[in-house]
């Protein structure tokens, strides 16, 4: 391949993930090319091309739905700034249902109820699917065939996440921490 | 995480501690509500404070004061008193379990605070799980996705509909109607105004209408017809509807103009 091709390649991609406004995919990425380009050589242009954006403003970051620019993180302070009515940050009680499905996924509403010990919110079920954050990914068979939920890419991307296994892990507790007084 | 702030006042008195045991004031049960998850997260939080020792619980008061909120409850949230009854019915159990002498057969039985220790455990790890995850960066709080503007190229129009197609499209509707002709008596008021208001009014709601759905060839006498045929050519004189057809001989689609 000739450098002035690869040159060009390059800005390709970066013009197209600069206006993507989300994640773009590999195979996202080759539809940008008439020819075929195998997707070794596009990792390879997109790691240059990281390296290129590294002194700038923006990086470009690999999360679950594939790559993204976005502004580095000491900006978003000041960015913050240009709209103060951001989203809020969920509740406690829906911060705990989405460790359970991200964590024990698919589970059940039964499930997430077990855990926290008590009773779901549908709103707060409402609010993580509306955000598009987990999903419905079948039914257990079970009398009643209740809905089995997971977390979606989305969440990952939102997370900056490229998969689940790289969420925090959790504690694990010995049985020895929990002195019930009984 | 335990809000450093509660504030509520119970019969004007401020109200700033948490609770030392597991009962609460009926009047600050909402006010513990929010401060706890429920009943496993107060639980919790008493036992890391070590502030319980159930066998201490002085247990028909418990659950008299249990009993109490259950009436207040009934008001208003008693999905979550519920669900701290069913903890203290729990413990209650658990206790008299162990107050039981055990007959020898049963010797093996699991000790039986086993079960909620496990689940005391699991819920702390999810509840240490979703701080984590709170704590987290995400995107449109502090991930700030670049979104560069472009001008999006157009999507191809589907071609405009020739006269020919209209009015092979038209014939196909006389046709049509041709087979269900009748004699009618009556006059009928045919305003071609009304018909496309009609019109308009069925493309506001449907977006998306075909042009042969919009005769009733079945019901409605060819002068009718004629009318509804005059009122979608009067609309897309006056451009405010739009005609569309995929390829040629396809089905003939109209469209409200959105202004």
């Amino acid at each position: 391949m000739e450098q002035n091709n690869i040159h060009q390649m390059k800005q390709v991609l970066e013009a197209a993930l600069l206006t993507a406004g989300e994640p773009l995919s590999l195979d996202d990425l080759q539809r940008l090319f008439l020819d075929r380009i195998e997707r070794a050589t596009l990792r390879m242009l997109l790691d240059e091309l990281k390296t290129d954006w590294q002194q700038r403003s923006l990086e470009l970051v690999q999360v679950a739905s594939g790559y993204r620019f976005q502004a580095r993180s000491e900006f978003s302070v000041y960015l913050a700034r240009l709209n103060p009515d951001r989203p809020q940050r969920y509740s406690r009680a829906a911060m705990e249902t989405l460790a359970i499905i991200a964590y024990r996924q698919p589970v059940t509403r039964g499930d997430i109820e077990e855990i926290r010990g008590v009773a779901v919110n549908p709103n707060i079920m409402r609010q993580l699917l509306e955000r598009n954050w987990i999903d419905i990914v079948g039914q257990r068979d079970v009398p009643g065939r209740p809905s089995l939920y997971a977390t979606t890419k989305i969440f990952l991307d939102d997370l900056n996440l490229r998969s689940l296994s790289e969420l925090p892990p959790m504690e694990q507790f010995a049985q020895t921490d929990v002195q019930l007084e009984l | 995480m335990i809000p450093s702030s509660i504030s509520a006042r119970i019969h004007g008195e401020a109200l700033s501690e948490l609770p030392q045991d597991l009962y609460i004031p009926p009047d600050a049960l909402e006010v513990y509500l929010e401060a706890f998850e429920g009943p496993l997260d107060l639980l919790l939080y008493l036992i890391r404070k070590n502030n319980l020792d159930i066998l201490d619980i002085p247990m028909a008061d418990l659950t008299r004061q249990y009993m109490l909120y259950v009436d207040k409850m009934r008001v208003h949230k008693l999905e979550l008193a519920a669900d701290y009854l069913l903890m203290s019915a729990m413990l209650i159990e658990i206790k008299s379990r162990m107050l039981l002498p055990k007959p020898a057969e049963i010797e093996s039985e699991d000790d039986p605070r086993a079960e909620l220790v496990r689940r005391l455990m699991e819920y702390e790890a999810i509840k240490l799980a979703a701080q984590r995850i709170d704590a987290m960066p995400q995107v449109g709080l502090e991930i700030m996705v670049a979104n560069a503007y472009y001008e999006q190229i157009s999507q191809i129009e589907p071609p405009d509909v020739s006269f020919e197609d209209l009015m092979t499209a038209w014939q196909n509707v006389l046709k049509r109607a041709s087979h269900f002709a009748h004699h009618k008596v009556g006059r009928a008021e045919l305003s071609v105004r009304e018909h496309m208001s009609q019109i308009l009014r069925r493309l506001k709601q449907d977006r998306f209408v075909e042009f042969s759905d919009l005769f009733d060839v079945i019901n409605e006498g060819i002068p009718k017809l004629v009318v509804c045929f005059l009122a979608i050519l009067e609309l897309a004189r006056e451009g405010l509807v739009k005609m569309s057809q995929q390829e040629a001989f396809s089905p003939i689609y109209l469209q409200a103009v959105e202004h």
